[in-house]
C-alpha cells in the first residue's frame, strides 16, 4: 500500500459522532412527531443560510479528519517492509498540497510578489544590494510583476468567478432536479416557484448563499495556487492554509466536548430528578461544587496537570501528531467535565417535572422498571433540551479555544488553530509596519464560523422551544 | 408597636438566613478544596512535578528531594505514619497545603514571595477593572435591551438583535487587539497598557473597561431583551395598559421593576465570566491584578499560585452567590426567608 491509514483519537470520536448523527437522522425521519420541529428549522431563512455555510466548514473539517501516513521511497528494493513517513497527512492536506508546500522564507503580505523585509542579495556580476527579494512561489510566474500584476489578478479572478459559477449551475440543476423528482413536478415550474421564494424550505436563499460561497471558492481556488492570498507567516507558511486547518480544531472542540459532556449531564441530571432524596442531594452537591470553581481556573489547573503527565510520559506517543492530538482530546475531556453542570441542572429540573406526569405514574402502577421508565418515557422528553444546549454551546466553545490558547492552556502549540494563529500574530502587532493579515484571516474565518453557528442555534432553539413560540404569539 | 415587632422579626429572619446561607457554603468550599488537592497532588505526584520542573531527563533523586523540600512537598499525602498522635494528620501535604487555605494561608510562590501578600496588593487593581465593567455593563445592557423592547417588532429591534449576534460572534481577543490598535496606536487617546496607583489611574482604565463592557454586550443585551419580552406578556402589563398608562410608563416602571429580579439572579452568572474577562484584559493591558498574576503563574507553571487562585476564585464566587441571594430577598418582597 502506498499509504497507511492513521486513526487518531479525535478522528475516531468524529466518526463515532457522525454515526450517531446519521442514526439519529434516520430515527427522526421515521417518526413524524420528531420531524415537525426539524421542519420548522428548515423553514427559517437565516437558519438555512447559516447551515449552508456550516456544511461547507464541516466538509472541510471532515476532509481534514481522514489521516494517513504515506510510504517513503526506499532505496533498498530487497526489503519487503515498507517505511512510512513520520508525518501524518490528511486528505485535505493532499488537496491543498500547493498551499502546504509553497513555503516562503518569512513574512509576505497578501498577494505580494516580494518579501516583506529587505535582504542583502548577491548580484550575479558581483557586489551586493539591499532590496525586497522576489518570493519563491507567490506570483513567481510573472516576469515583470509591476506591469503584469493587476492584469493577472483580474484575469485569474474572472477565471475563478466563471469556474465557481459553473459549479453553482451544476449544483443548482442537480438539486432542483431532485426536488422536482420528489414533488413529482416538471423542472421549470419548480424553478419558477423557487425563484419566487414560495417554497417552504427557503431554497431561494440557500441558492443565493451557495452561489456566494461557490464564487468565493472559485476565486480563492484560482488565486491561491499562484499567490498567498492571506500572506505568509514568520516561517513563510501560507496563512490561508493555516486558517483552513484551524477549522477542524474549532469543530472538534465544539462537538467532541459536547460528546464528553453529555454522559455526565444526562445520567446525573436524570437520576437526580428521577430518584430524588439522597441521590439528588449528592448530585446537587457535586455540581454546585464544580460550578462554583470559575471554569477558566479549573480548566487551566487541569490542563497544567495534563501537561505534566504528558511531559513525563513521552513514550506513550509515536508521532508528534498523535501527541498533539491526545492533548486536544484531553482538552475536550477537561472542557466537557467542567461544563456539564449547567445542562445537568436543566435536565434535573425537567425530569422533576416530568416524573409527576400521569403517564409516568401509570407506568409505575404497571410495574415498569426504573430503567425502562427512564429510557422510554423520560429520556425522549428531555432530548430537545439536550439538543438546544448542544447547539448553543458550540459557538461558545469555539471562542473559548482561542482564549485558552492565548492563556497557554489550549491546544498544543505545534497544532494550527485559531487560538495559536491569533497568539502568534499578536506578538507581531508592535512591528512597524504592522503584520495584520494573520489576524484578519483568523478573524474572518472565526467570525463566519461562529456567526453561522449562532444563527443556526437560534433557528433550532426557536423551533424546539415551545415557550419562545408562545412568546412570539403574544407579541403579534 | 406591632409593626415594629414585625420589622424586628424580619431582621432576625434575615440574619438567620445569612448565617444559614454561609453554613451551606462550607461543605462546598471543602469540596473545592478536595478537588484542588486531587488535581494538584494525586493526579501527578510531587515527584512528577519536580521532574517536570527540573527537566525530564538527567535529573537526580537528590535534586528532586531538594525541590520537594524547598516547597514542603516532601511529606506523605494524607496520612503520615512516621509521626505520633495528631501529627499523623497535621504533618502531611494535605493538612499543610490544602487545609491551610481556609485561613488564607497560601504558602510561598516559586520565586519565594508570599502568595497571600501578593494577592492582597493585587486585589485593588483587579477590582478597579472588574467593578466598573460589572456595573457599567449591567446599566448599559439593560438600557440597550429596553430600547430594543420599546421598539419591538420594528427594524430597530431586528437590527439590534442582529448586532447582538454579531457582537457575540467575535472573540474577546479581537476586541482587545482592535481596541488597542485603533484607540491607542492610531489615535493616541490613551496609553496602550500600564497602570498607576495615583490619580491618573483613569486613563489606564478607560480602554479596558470599555472593551470589557462592549464585548459582553451582545449576549447579555439579547438575553435581557427576552426577559423583558417575557414580562411584557404577563397579566399585570395588560392591566396597566387597560388603565390607560402610556407605553413608556408601563415599560420603564412596571416591566423594568419586575424584570430586575431575573436579571439580578442572572448577574451571578456573569461573575465567572468576569474572571475570564479580567484574565485577558489584565494581561493585555499590563494591569498588575489577580488575572495577570494567574496568567503569569500558568505560563511559568507555578502550581502553588494556580492552586491558591482556584480556591480564591471559588471563594469569591460563593460570596457573590450569597450576596445575590440576599439582594434577591430585598428586591422581591414575595420571597420568604424560610
Amino acid at each position: 500500500m502506498p499509504f497507511k491509514p492513521v486513526i487518531l483519537w479525535t478522528d475516531s470520536l468524529i466518526y463515532l459522532l457522525l454515526i450517531v448523527v446519521i442514526i439519529f437522522a434516520c430515527y427522526v425521519r421515521r417518526n413524524e412527531h420528531l420531524l415537525i420541529p426539524w421542519k420548522r428549522v428548515g423553514h427559517s431563512v437565516s437558519g438555512m443560510m447559516a447551515l449552508t455555510v456550516l456544511i461547507l466548514f464541516i466538509s472541510i473539517g471532515l476532509l481534514d479528519t481522514v489521516h494517513f501516513r504515506s510510504a517513503l521511497e526506499s532505496n533498498n528494493s530487497m526489503s519487503t517492509e515498507k517505511i512510512y513517513d513520520a508525518k501524518v497527512l490528511s486528505l485535505f492536506d493532499i488537496i491543498a498540497t500547493p498551499l502546504r508546500t509553497n513555503i516562503e522564507k518569512t513574512y509576505s503580505a497578501p498577494f505580494a510578489t516580494h518579501l516583506y523585509s529587505k535582504e542583502i542579495i548577491e548580484l550575479p556580476q558581483g557586489g551586493q544590494i539591499r532590496e525586497f527579494p522576489r518570493l519563491k512561489f507567490g506570483g513567481a510566474h510573472l516576469q515583470n510583476p509591476e506591469k503584469q500584476f493587476s492584469a493577472d489578478i483580474a484575469w485569474r479572478t474572472a477565471e475563478g468567478l466563471c469556474f465557481g459559477f459553473l459549479i453553482w449551475l451544476i449544483f443548482v440543476t442537480l438539486l432542483v432536479k431532485l426536488i422536482a423528482y420528489k414533488s413529482g413536478m416538471k423542472f421549470m415550474p419548480v424553478l419558477s416557484i423557487i425563484s419566487r421564494g414560495e417554497t417552504e424550505i427557503p431554497w431561494k436563499y440557500i441558492f443565493i448563499m451557495s452561489a456566494l460561497l461557490l464564487l468565493i471558492f472559485g476565486i480563492t481556488l484560482s488565486l491561491s495556487t499562484h499567490y498567498h492570498i492571506f500572506g505568509t507567516d514568520k516561517v513563510g507558511q501560507d496563512v490561508f492554509y493555516q486558517a483552513l486547518k484551524s477549522i477542524r480544531i474549532g469543530l472538534i472542540i465544539g462537538t467532541i466536548t459536547t460528546l464528553m459532556m453529555l454522559p455526565f449531564a444526562l445520567i446525573l441530571g436524570i437520576t437526580a430528578g428521577y430518584f430524588k432524596g439522597w441521590v439528588d442531594d449528592v448530585i446537587q452537591y457535586i455540581y454546585t461544587t464544580l460550578s462554583s470553581i470559575p471554569s477558566v481556573l479549573l480548566i487551566a489547573a487541569s490542563v497544567l496537570m495534563m501537561q505534566v503527565y504528558i511531559g513525563i510520559h513521552p513514550e506513550l506517543f509515536d508521532t508528534m501528531a498523535s501527541r498533539a492530538d491526545l492533548r486536544l482530546l484531553f482538552l475536550c475531556i477537561i472542557l466537557g467535565v467542567t461544563s456539564w453542570t449547567g445542562l445537568c441542572r436543566l435536565l434535573r429540573g425537567e425530569t422533576l417535572k416530568i416524573r409527576e406526569m400521569e403517564y409516568i405514574q401509570a407506568a409505575h402502577a404497571f410495574g415498569v422498571s426504573h430503567w425502562r421508565i427512564i429510557s422510554r418515557h423520560i429520556l425522549p422528553n428531555v432530548l430537545h433540551i439536550v439538543l438546544i444546549a448542544t447547539v448553543m454551546e458550540f459557538s461558545g466553545l469555539v471562542l473559548a479555544e482561542a482564549v485558552l490558547s492565548y492563556i497557554g492552556v489550549g491546544v498544543d502549540p505545534s497544532m494550527i488553530s485559531f487560538g495559536t494563529m491569533i497568539n502568534s500574530a499578536r506578538l507581531e502587532m508592535a512591528r512597524e509596519p504592522m503584520i495584520w493579515w494573520a489576524l484578519l484571516a483568523s478573524f474572518g474565518f472565526m467570525f463566519t464560523l461562529v456567526l453561522s453557528a449562532n444563527l443556526f442555534a437560534d433557528a433550532v432553539q426557536d423551533a424546539f422551544n415551545p415557550r419562545v413560540k408562545t412568546l412570539r404569539l403574544i407579541n403579534r | 408597636m406591632e409593626q415594629e415587632l414585625v420589622i424586628q422579626r424580619n431582621e432576625v429572619r434575615l440574619v438567620n438566613y445569612i448565617i444559614r446561607r454561609m453554613l451551606y457554603a462550607i461543605p462546598i468550599l471543602i469540596g473545592v478544596n478536595l478537588i484542588t488537592f486531587t488535581l494538584f497532588f494525586v493526579v501527578n505526584t510531587p515527584d512528577d512535578m519536580a521532574r517536570m520542573h527540573l527537566g525530564i531527563k538527567r535529573v537526580t533523586p537528590e535534586a528532586i528531594l531538594k525541590w520537594k523540600q524547598e516547597r514542603g512537598y516532601d511529606k506523605s499525602l494524607i496520612y503520615n505514619s512516621a509521626e505520633n498522635g495528631a501529627d499523623k494528620f497535621t504533618n502531611t501535604i494535605f493538612f499543610e497545603k490544602s487545609t491551610s487555605m481556609f485561613v488564607f494561608e497560601f504558602g510561598r510562590a516559586d520565586d519565594g514571595r508570599d502568595i497571600a501578600h501578593e494577592i492582597k496588593t493585587r486585589m485593588l487593581p483587579s477590582l478597579a477593572i472588574a467593578l466598573p465593567v460589572f456595573i457599567l455593563g449591567l446599566v448599559s445592557y439593560i438600557t440597550f435591551a429596553l430600547i430594543m423592547v420599546f421598539f419591538r417588532a420594528t427594524y430597530i429591534d431586528l437590527w439590534g438583535v442582529v448586532l447582538c449576534v454579531a457582537i457575540m460572534s467575535i472573540s474577546l481577543l479581537f476586541y482587545v487587539i482592535g481596541g488597542q490598535f485603533l484607540i491607542s496606536k492610531l489615535w493616541h487617546l490613551v496609553p496602550i497598557s500600564g497602570f498607576s496607583g495615583g490619580l491618573d489611574i483613569g486613563k489606564f482604565l478607560v480602554l479596558p473597561v470599555i472593551i470589557g463592557v462592549f464585548s459582553g454586550s451582545g449576549a447579555s443585551a439579547r438575553w435581557y431583551r427576552t426577559i423583558f419580552l417575557e414580562e411584557m406578556g404577563k397579566d399585570y402589563v395588560r392591566t396597566a395598559r387597560a388603565k390607560g398608562l402610556s407605553e413608556s410608563i408601563v415599560l420603564f416602571r412596571h416591566v423594568l421593576g419586575n424584570a430586575l429580579i431575573p436579571i439580578l439572579t442572572g448577574a451571578v452568572v456573569l461573575i465567572p465570566s468576569l474572571f475570564m474577562g479580567s484574565l485577558i484584559l489584565e494581561s493585555f493591558f499590563g494591569i498588575p491584578g489577580l488575572g495577570s498574576y494567574t496568567i503569569d503563574a500558568i505560563s511559568s507553571q507555578d502550581f502553588a499560585i494556580v492552586r491558591a487562585m482556584v480556591f480564591l476564585g471559588s471563594f469569591f464566587y460563593i460570596i457573590g452567590l450569597i450576596l445575590t441571594d440576599i439582594s434577591y430577598t430585598l428586591v422581591d418582597p414575595r420571597i420568604r426567608l424560610e
